[in-house]
């Protein structure tokens, strides 16, 4: 392959655009987070060093364990739902008609937007007009749950439309996998007299490993860092009960104006996120013998 | 990459033998097209019902069945919130954000990946190394400092804000989906060029960049979902009414009509909308940046 000779001030001007706005919107702001940490400051006035007090703070904070925890419960649900999709996936690719259609239909909901998203299941949950809590009572429920507004059940209702709005995403990454499988290999076992199941199960599967890792460790970050139909549906309430990192550190930061304890949040989220990144790199290793 | 040889059914045959085994094979098939289509009206039921509550009055969405047709069509609550709910500035506030950072994105990540997979330089394992680290890291580790940037240099309620954050987050992505179909461009065309003394802009701007044209209209897609639906960046960074856009907007407008529910549903008919035409032109672009910015790279 040869690469074609160009002068310092060409690779500059290809190079240096993109460059730099990654380094001053995404590089340098997380450091700069990491310094803001070090400080009391409420967002306009002065700045007072304290160094490593709002870093010890967190680590005794309730508050903050408790978002964590439910980030967590977040990262769990979301990788056990990553099964239902893959086995969608499995048959989907499958020798499916229309495949291709229904691999589509399952992609909307991941295109609109948080807000709409949000907005629509608010409605869906709405504990008098809701369509879920109006199909409960004719059913023969006479006290439906309040859903977002039940501290027992916030957290757990909004990782409902979660999982709806991601299925398509999964499902996609997975089918696309599967079908990268050679067919040679598929119709051997079939000769050889395989079943279906057993054709997904040995063969199919263990060939997109690593795929199912990658996807793996995309649900859990993608968790932890977790944000938009939280904020917009419950804001982390009632009382704290569906509070994540990502909102502890916004409703901090931006509604209790305490930035620098905010910054020291937004730090701890980023080193919770590399250190899954970490982990993606490690699984990965041999990624490219499928690709 | 699509790779279906689903005509191939030879080995059909021979499962077709015994005619027990047949039928037990389309039971089963029968079974497993019900569980898709079930997934498929799962995903879609949601956005049929808030359609359907975007056409009714609030008698109707409170009184009647939830999946009781409009008695009829009232389009009202569409004109209401499009002129008296500022709906109609934060649209286009929207398209302007969206396509000036997609414009910005697609040039500056077609320029850089041009750099990182045809010219020769040091360094450029680790400037994409930098740009795909970028894809995991939090935008709200980013926030606070962003919003006292910004807020130094004047930049705080002002579209460029927007503009310059979306490119910079959208710009690993989309260095993603550019990369591959960069690297499988055969080098000959330029070679040839060189030797007929084009220099390294006329070939980017005549020759690379037109032949990269579908890979560009999928980045450009997919860049346009992000940006149109983002929320966090204009909900920090922008404070009046003028500069909202439509995620924001609709966030305030049902804050204040939060018992309008018809109103509400149109409101939210309006983000959907341009994603769904769009969708619905251009699904297999939509299907492959995904699938693209997703895991390969």
């Amino acid at each position: 392959m040869n690469r074609l000779k160009a002068s310092k001030l060409d690779i500059l001007i290809y190079v240096g655009p993109a460059l730099v706005l990654l380094l001053g919107i995404v590089y340098i702001p997380i450091l700069q987070t990491g310094y803001f940490g070090l400080m009391e400051w409420n967002g306009i006035g002065q700045k007072t060093f304290v160094g490593l007090e709002n870093y010890f703070v967190l680590l005794q904070d309730t508050k903050f364990w408790s978002s964590a925890y439910h980030s967590l419960i977040l990262a769990v649900a979301s990788i056990i739902s990553l099964v239902f999709y893959l086995a969608i996936a499995v048959i989907l690719a499958s020798r499916i008609k229309g495949a291709n259609l229904l691999r589509k239909i399952y992609l909307i909901p991941m295109l609109l937007a948080s807000v709409a998203i949000a907005q629509l299941w608010m409605k869906i949950y709405n504990p008098t007009n809701g369509m879920l809590n109006i199909f409960l009572m004719k059913i023969g429920f006479e006290n439906p749950p309040a859903w977002l507004g039940d501290a027992n059940l916030a957290l757990y209702a909004i990782i409902l439309p979660t999982i709806w709005q991601y299925a398509g995403f999964y499902i996609l990454i997975y089918y696309a996998a599967l079908k990268n499988v050679p067919e040679s290999l598929v119709e051997a076992a079939r000769i050889d007299g395989a079943s279906s199941l057993q054709i997904a199960t040995k063969i199919k599967l263990p060939l997109i490993m690593n795929v199912v890792k990658v996807t793996i460790v995309l649900a859990a970050v993608g968790s932890l860092k977790y944000f938009d139909l939280i904020y917009i549906m419950t804001g982390g309430g009632p009382s704290g009960s569906s509070e994540v990192m990502a909102s502890y550190m916004y409703n901090t930061a931006f509604n209790k104006f305490d930035f620098g304890y905010g910054s020291a949040i937004g730090f701890f989220l980023l080193i919770i996120c590399l250190v899954a990144t970490f982990i993606i790199q490690r699984l990965t290793i041999s990624d490219k013998d499928l690709y | 990459m699509e790779i279906l040889d689903e005509k191939l059914n030879m080995p059909e045959a021979i499962v077709k033998k015994a005619s027990e085994r047949s039928l037990i094979h389309r039971i089963g098939k029968a079974a497993l097209y019900a569980v898709l289509i079930v997934i498929a009206l799962i995903q879609l039921f949601p956005i049929y019902w808030l359609a359907l509550f975007s056409l009714k009055n609030n008698y109707e969405i409170f009184n009647l069945s939830p999946l009781a047709l409009p008695q009829e069509l009232r389009f009202e609550n569409y004109i209401k919130v499009w002129t008296e709910g500022n709906i109609a500035t934060y649209f286009f506030n929207s398209i302007f954000y969206t396509v000036s950072a997609v414009f910005l994105t697609i040039l500056l990540g077609s320029m850089i990946t041009f750099a990182i997979t045809r010219l020769q330089w040091r360094g450029n394992k680790i400037v994409l190394g930098l740009f795909m680290l970028g894809l995991m890291i939090p935008i709200h580790s980013t926030l606070i400092p962003l919003f006292n940037t910004y807020t130094a240099i004047g930049l705080i309620n002002h579209p460029l804000s927007l503009i310059l954050s979306y490119t910079a987050f959208n710009m690993p992505v989309t260095i993603m989906i550019l990369l591959g179909f960069y690297e499988a461009l055969p080098h000959e065309i330029e070679e040839a060029a060189i030797i007929d003394g084009a220099s390294i802009h006329q070939i980017f701007f005549r020759i690379t960049l037109p032949m990269t044209a579908p890979v560009i209209a999928t980045a450009a897609i997919i860049n346009m979902i992000y940006n149109w639906n983002e929320f966090v960046f204009v909900n920090t960074f922008i404070s009046s009414d003028e500069l909202k856009t439509l995620t924001v907007g609709i966030q305030n407008f049902i804050g204040q009509y939060s018992t309008d529910w018809g109103a509400i549903g149109a409101t939210l008919m309006f983000s959907i909308i341009p994603i769904l035409i769009i969708f619905l032109i251009l699904s297999d672009r939509i299907v492959e940046g995904i699938a693209a910015g997703s895991i390969k790279g």
